[in-house]
């Protein structure tokens, strides 16, 4: 029987154990568990971990770990195994799973820049398509691309939306969606993602003790407010 | 004890060797392109190998010493010149005060280090010296140089009027590395395969290894976007994101490569055809616009061996540079 996941170098200082090639929630609750437990068996020379929806990259020091440990084969022989270690060690505990947090979002449509062709191109109003994307609760699968971006799934069926061919500038708390993912850009950046509204909602605080808002395994409601309100700054509200 | 930019030049940037640990916030390595050429600045001004060094481009900034001071220039060619007097360069050069550093002529490379004895006066942001221009914060307010910004350094032990030459501004002291095969063959860049490279077409691979990249103008500390044969997976399916590292050649849906440079996002959802060596990343760090890359295959274990040689004999002369540094001071 083959394997249930793949461990392959990602340069020769990083390596990725992947389990799959789709948004899973039992696959990236085990991703998590994954980390924590690489957290409790650190290894000198592991220098950050990166979850993603199904896959954990480890970014590794070779030249240290080859001092420390010398191992027989490769430094990437010796992450591999610490890998599989994980795979086999690391349990789902109900302890991982996150915060409920409920995010502010304006839907007008000047924060919502492509909700007119969303309609369009999906036949539905746009009150559906904002009715839709209030009306679940999302997992906050991984941070990744930029400071505190974060990656939730999965959208409802009818708002699965292609990227657009071409980036373009994106303001900083809008919110997107690209096939069945939602997310919220955290600063100015150009971005393919279908923009449908905006939050004020600060995802990444650098000086702040937990930095980022999100973290992996978090779920996410989204609420309609106002221009006003959005305006105002509106915080969180639990 | 400060340092003034009278002009900035080009994108002048505080770094270090990253910021690592923050990965699954989103909060990206950065850190110097070059940084073979970032140590070896630092250990040459008697530092740590992680203190805080300016990372500059061409055209490069003026920058006026308003104290004495113990510097070395590494990394790219900008014709570093001190008042009217040519420096040299990877060597550790003593200073006099109220005297002027520009770089008139781009000679080689694309990014030029210096650093300072002492290290400069910044916080650490998340354990990092590290600009991340983006999320603007790490290094000197989280942004590029600007003219009239001052950077103070850290009060050095050395008593520079023994040391200096009277009536010269600059006295270079008699140690330089040899840097061996670090920048040789530039434009021969190893890689080691990723994930998707065996769906490569044939004709793909062969695209790959027989043919010529061109650095296109849109590259940066980001990535280097790449010019060549339109390259080909058997089967394109699309991708969930997962990690990225410094290296990361990735294919565009347009056919052609991306390499991931420093301050690469930490995520992306692009087929992974493979990863440059870290042993050549300084080499491919130097190289601009308009040059050309020749991807080679290798394999993990030469990747490996290659990269501990380079730190080995870093190691050799920081201990080197330490020694005389020692019996020049004493």
């Amino acid at each position: 029987m083959s394997n249930p996941y793949c461990i392959f170098p990602l340069g020769d200082s990083a390596a990725t154990i992947e389990l799959g090639n789709y948004i899973n929630e039992p696959l990236n609750h085990k991703i998590i568990a994954m980390q924590r437990w690489l957290t409790q068996n650190c290894f000198e020379g592991l220098k950050d971990t990166i979850v993603a929806y199904s896959s954990l990259s480890l970014i590794y020091d070779p030249v240290l770990i080859k001092k420390k440990y010398n191992p027989a084969g490769t430094v990437f022989g010796f992450v591999h195994n610490i890998l599989q270690e994980a795979y086999r060690n690391a349990v789902v505990v109900s302890s991982q799973m996150g915060d409920l947090i409920k995010i502010p979002v304006c839907y007008d449509d000047e924060f919502g820049i492509d909700l007119n062709a969303m309609a369009a191109q999906k036949k539905i109003t746009k009150e559906e398509i904002i009715q839709l994307h209030t009306g679940k609760t999302y997992r906050v699968y991984m941070i990744g691309f930029l400071p505190g971006f974060p990656y939730m799934a999965e959208v409802d069926e009818k708002l699965f939306a292609v990227r657009k061919k071409e980036p373009v500038m994106v303001t900083p708390g809008s919110v997107g969606i690209a096939g069945s993912q939602t997310g919220i850009y955290p600063f100015n950046s150009p971005g393919g993602w279908n923009i449908i509204g905006r939050t004020s909602l600060q995802l990444f605080e650098p000086n702040s003790k937990n930095l980022v808002k999100l973290k992996a395994g978090d779920r996410v409601n989204f609420y309609r407010v106002s221009k006003e309100e959005m305006l105002a700054g509106l915080q969180l509200d639990y | 004890m400060s340092i003034s930019i009278i002009k900035p030049g080009l994108l002048g940037t505080i770094q270090d060797m990253g910021r690592y640990g923050y990965g699954s916030m989103g909060i990206n390595c950065g850190g110097a392109m070059d940084k073979y050429a970032a140590q070896l600045a630092n250990m040459l001004a008697g530092n740590d190998m992680g203190e805080a060094i300016m990372e500059i481009h061409f055209p490069g900034p003026q920058i006026l010493f308003e104290q004495n001071a113990l510097i070395s220039i590494t990394g790219a060619d900008f014709s570093a010149t001190l008042n009217d007097e040519l420096l040299p360069a990877w060597q550790p050069l003593l200073i006099r005060k109220n005297t002027i550093l520009h770089f008139p002529e781009l000679k080689n490379g694309a990014r030029c280090y210096i650093a300072v004895h002492g290290g400069f006066y910044i916080d650490k942001w998340l354990n990092s010296y590290s600009t991340n221009l983006k999320a603007a914060v790490g290094g000197f307010f989280g942004r590029k140089f600007e003219k009239g910004d001052q950077l103070c350094f850290k009060e050095s032990p050395i008593y520079f009027p023994a040391l200096m030459k009277p009536g010269k501004d600059v006295r270079a002291l008699g140690w330089k590395p040899d840097i061996g095969s670090t920048y040789q063959y530039p434009n021969e860049i190893y890689f080691i395969e990723g994930k998707e490279y065996p769906l490569l077409t044939d004709n793909s691979v062969n695209d790959l290894l027989e043919n010529k990249f061109i650095i296109n103008p849109s590259s940066d500390r980001m990535g280097y976007n790449t010019k060549g044969p339109e390259l080909i997976l058997q089967n394109n399916n699309e991708m969930i994101s997962s990690g990225v590292s410094f290296g990361t050649v990735q294919l565009l849906p347009n056919g052609q490569l991306i390499i991931l440079m420093a301050d690469h996002q930490t995520t992306g959802g692009y087929p992974r055809i493979g990863h440059i060596i870290s042993a050549h990343l300084p080499k491919l760090a130097q190289l601009r616009p308009g040059e050309i890359i020749q991807f080679r295959k290798t394999d993990i274990s030469t990747a490996e061996f290659m990269l501990c040689e380079q730190q080995r004999i870093l190691g050799i002369i920081q201990n080197a540079c330490i020694d005389n540094l020692n019996k020049l001071v004493c």
